[in-house]
């Protein structure tokens, strides 16, 4: 059976169990991995382990595909008391990151942008675990963030610039705390490490999310992070997007167990959760989160999901995988799921839908705007902010360079 | 303290729990440099004193330090790790140059990373490999990064402070061989600039420009030079990013001749960029073509092969020959 269909059925977290608190790790352990069970798996992670019957036990849902809510004891309390309001935020959220994640993309086919990566299909991922966040927690991406950047109040534009090629980052990281991508795969997981390890020292009880894919989880960065965050008990929440590509390669090219299990040999808990499902990433992050503030340590999310575009718009996903498998995601839409419920429990009526769909009109309008006019920098930019004490030979270069330019000038003028 | 003889090893550690002492926000991170204080015990007995909160004991995963030691700087904290030898950086490189190095500029100036790396660099010490190289070149071509060096104890005091207070990252090589000359340490002193090159000894027929473990050896040639009539003005540069290449060029207009020394391979070397920009900087002035006298194109030798590989006083002295030859 596939993995495609169990994310369907109803999670066998029985009610009243505590393992995900106390180490979903270890419980999860016992139960058979079934990531690689999607039909392609060859490997000992595709096997099952005795007396596991075919759902997916490990992973959460509090949302099914076709918009129903279902209990799950150890997670419910933490969106027990989410209003309409919020459910409606949520869904709000999820469109308009998808409204400027579609308007990148095409800007990109314009010839706007270098280069992007489109974080379609991602939605309940990014914003149930960036809403799960308190303003004085630290957030660190990779590069495909754009719903976490969106839900940490980074203007949307700001991501373009580096996509742009204009500037190597865009934005101040500690105005929404919320890193700089980050295009060195993994990288980032060891800086969200020792940064949670500064909040510890502290003593405050903010907390650190380091967002990754699956193929990241490869790195040996990644490796040290989960090893020093361990030792150090750093306050810290691993996010790893599962999007079941690494470029062309499935996860099945990375790890032969389950990706959530990985933290069990560092001896921290790790949950998988339905990465379509917004309710259950919030539920499951603001658990981890607040595992993290209490002391209790770093804690390991796979959100499962997928990549229904391309890598980046230089890639051409039709080379390494069937149309089929996008159109089973497909019905597993984390937007279209959120709206069923939301019309389902009556949260949500026509005059909310059509009212978002005109600000998602005026976002669109506004990001084509403000790329079409983003200037590109000045050459003396360059030589901007190499140190920030200053540096003689970045002055001498600079000064040579302005003189340069300014020969090239005068010698147009002239003509 | 004031002035005190101390060994440059211990002057590290004297600077190091100086700026613990003075900084709340200073850490030391590193393998094995808790209980044991190092393997070259730079940092003896600073656990024992400051507690492993503030002298960690890390993981053996030199990514992992220089990574962590960025999240930290990042919340405001002031790392100076260890790499215990300098051919152990390599796992930490990416790090450095990908991400210490840029993300300043990146963050368009609005973060700081005050991160020290120390390592322990350089030959001469009859070690098995990658305990000898000399990889500095490899770090000054990286913008964002500062490079520097001591030569004696005064200056790993100083120039550690100055390190550590900077709020850019800086690349500390100590010259491991020389951790155990001593010299005299003023802790009251009013250091110069930590980029700033000093004159080690005045002279008035040729320019010695070296850095780090060289800058003995060139004394000791200077020395040896005097003996058969020849003033030698040693230079000791003390930082390869940014090059004091205003103190070469004073010194260049004076003797008129310049030879280049370090351990590491000549080939696209820290030598090169000097004779390059004094070259152009003072064509008229030379009476010699810059000379450079250092390592080979090839993997630093077994042990008892260093002694051809090392620029010794016999390497320098017939360089000096060479150039006061044109
Ligand atoms: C160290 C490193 N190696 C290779 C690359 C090139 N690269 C960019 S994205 C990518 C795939 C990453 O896959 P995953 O971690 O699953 O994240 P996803 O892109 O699927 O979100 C690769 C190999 C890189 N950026 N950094």
């Amino acid at each position: 059976m596939t993995v495609e269909s169990t994310a369907a059925r109803k999670p066998r977290r029985s009610a009243g169990t505590t393992a995900a608190k106390g180490g979903a790790s270890t419980a999860g352990s016992k139960t058979a991995a079934s990531r690689t069970a999607a039909g392609k798996g060859t490997g000992a992670a595709g096997k099952k382990a005795p007396g596991t019957p075919g759902a997916d036990p490990e992973l959460v849902q509090l949302l099914t595909p076709e918009g129903e809510r279902v209990a799950d004891a150890t997670y419910d309390p933490y969106v027990a008391d989410i209003t309409p309001e919020e459910l409606r935020g949520l869904y709000r959220d999820m469109v308009l990151s998808r409204r400027f994640d579609a308007e990148a993309t095409s800007l990109q086919r314009q010839g706007e942008l270098g280069l992007w990566a489109s974080m379609l299909g991602q939605e309940a991922a990014q914003i149930g675990s960036g809403r799960a966040t308190r303003d004085d927690d630290y957030v660190f991406p990779t590069y495909r963030e754009h719903g976490v950047a969106w839900c940490r109040g980074v203007d949307p534009t700001n991501l373009l610039g580096m996509f742009r090629g204009v500037n190597n980052g865009g934005w101040d990281p500690n105005g929404n705390n919320f890193h700089l991508y980050t295009i060195v795969i993994g990288s980032q997981t060891l800086h969200a490490t020792g940064y949670a390890m500064g909040i510890a020292k502290d003593g405050a009880d903010s907390a650190v999310i380091a967002y990754f894919g699956d193929g990241a989880s490869s790195q040996g960065d990644v490796a040290e992070s989960f090893t020093f965050s361990a030792v150090y008990n750093a306050p810290v929440v691993f996010f790893c997007q599962n999007n079941q590509w690494a470029i062309s390669e499935p996860t099945e090219k990375q790890t032969r167990v389950p990706l959530y299990q990985r933290a069990q040999g560092y001896g921290f808990p790790g949950v998988r959760v339905d990465g379509n499902d917004v309710l259950a990433c919030l539920a499951v992050t603001k658990w981890a989160l607040e595992r993290a503030r209490r002391g209790e340590g770093p804690t390991l999310v796979e959100a499962y999901t997928y990549r229904m575009g391309a890598h980046t718009t230089s890639d051409d996903p039709t080379k390494y995988r069937a149309d089929e498998e996008r159109e089973s995601w497909e019905a597993k839409d984390p937007i279209l799921r959120l709206r069923a419920y939301l019309e389902a429990s009556n949260h949500a009526d026509e005059g909310f839908f059509a009212e978002l769909e005109a600000e998602s009109e005026t976002l669109g309008k506004r990001v084509r705007e403000v790329v079409r006019a983003m200037p590109d920098p000045d050459h003396l930019a360059i030589f901007e902010n190499v140190y920030a004490d200053g540096h003689a030979l970045v002055d001498e270069e600079r000064a040579q360079f302005a003189a340069y330019q300014a020969s090239f000038v005068d010698e147009g003028e002239g003509k | 303290m004031a002035a005190e003889k101390m060994a440059l090893a211990k002057a590290i550690n004297e600077s190091l729990r100086t700026a613990l002492d003075t900084d709340p926000k200073v850490l030391i991170m590193g393998e094995d440099v808790g209980k044991l204080g190092g393997v070259f015990r730079v940092t003896d007995g600073l656990q024992k004193d400051f507690g492993e909160d503030r002298v960690i004991d890390t993981p053996l995963a030199e990514s992992g330090i220089v990574g962590t030691a960025i999240g930290l700087a990042l919340r405001g904290y002031r790392p100076v790790v260890e790499i215990q030898f300098d051919g152990f950086v390599f796992p930490a490189y990416d790090q450095i140059v990908t991400q210490l190095a840029k993300m300043h500029a990146r963050a368009l100036g609005k973060i700081k990373l005050p991160v020290v790396i120390r390592i322990p660099y350089g030959g001469g010490i009859g070690a098995v490999e990658h305990h000898s190289e000399s990889p500095e070149a490899l770090f000054a071509h990286v913008a964002g990064l500062k490079v520097v060096s001591p030569s004696n104890a005064s200056d790993a005091y100083w120039m550690m402070q100055q390190a550590i207070q900077s709020d850019d990252p800086v690349i500390f090589f100590e010259p491991k061989r020389r951790y155990w000359d001593k010299s005299e340490v003023n802790t009251d002193a009013i250091p110069g600039p930590l980029h700033k090159a000093v004159v080690a000894r005045e002279g008035s027929d040729l320019t010695l420009a070296a850095y780090g473990p060289m800058v003995k050896v060139c004394l000791e040639a200077a020395a040896a030079a005097q003996e058969e009539g020849r003033s030698i003005e040693v230079l000791d540069l003390r930082s390869m990013s940014p090059i004091d290449f205003d103190s070469v060029q004073t010194s260049v207009e004076k003797t008129r001749h310049l030879v280049v020394v370090h351990e590491a391979p000549v080939f696209l070397g820290t030598g090169a960029e000097i004779a390059a920009r004094i070259t152009e900087r003072c064509f008229y002035h030379l009476e010699a073509p810059v000379l450079r006298v250092g390592g080979y194109h090839a993997p630093y030798p077994p042990a008892r092969l260093e002694e051809e590989y090392l620029p010794g006083l016999d390497r320098v002295l017939d360089a000096v020959d060479r150039s006061l030859a044109y």
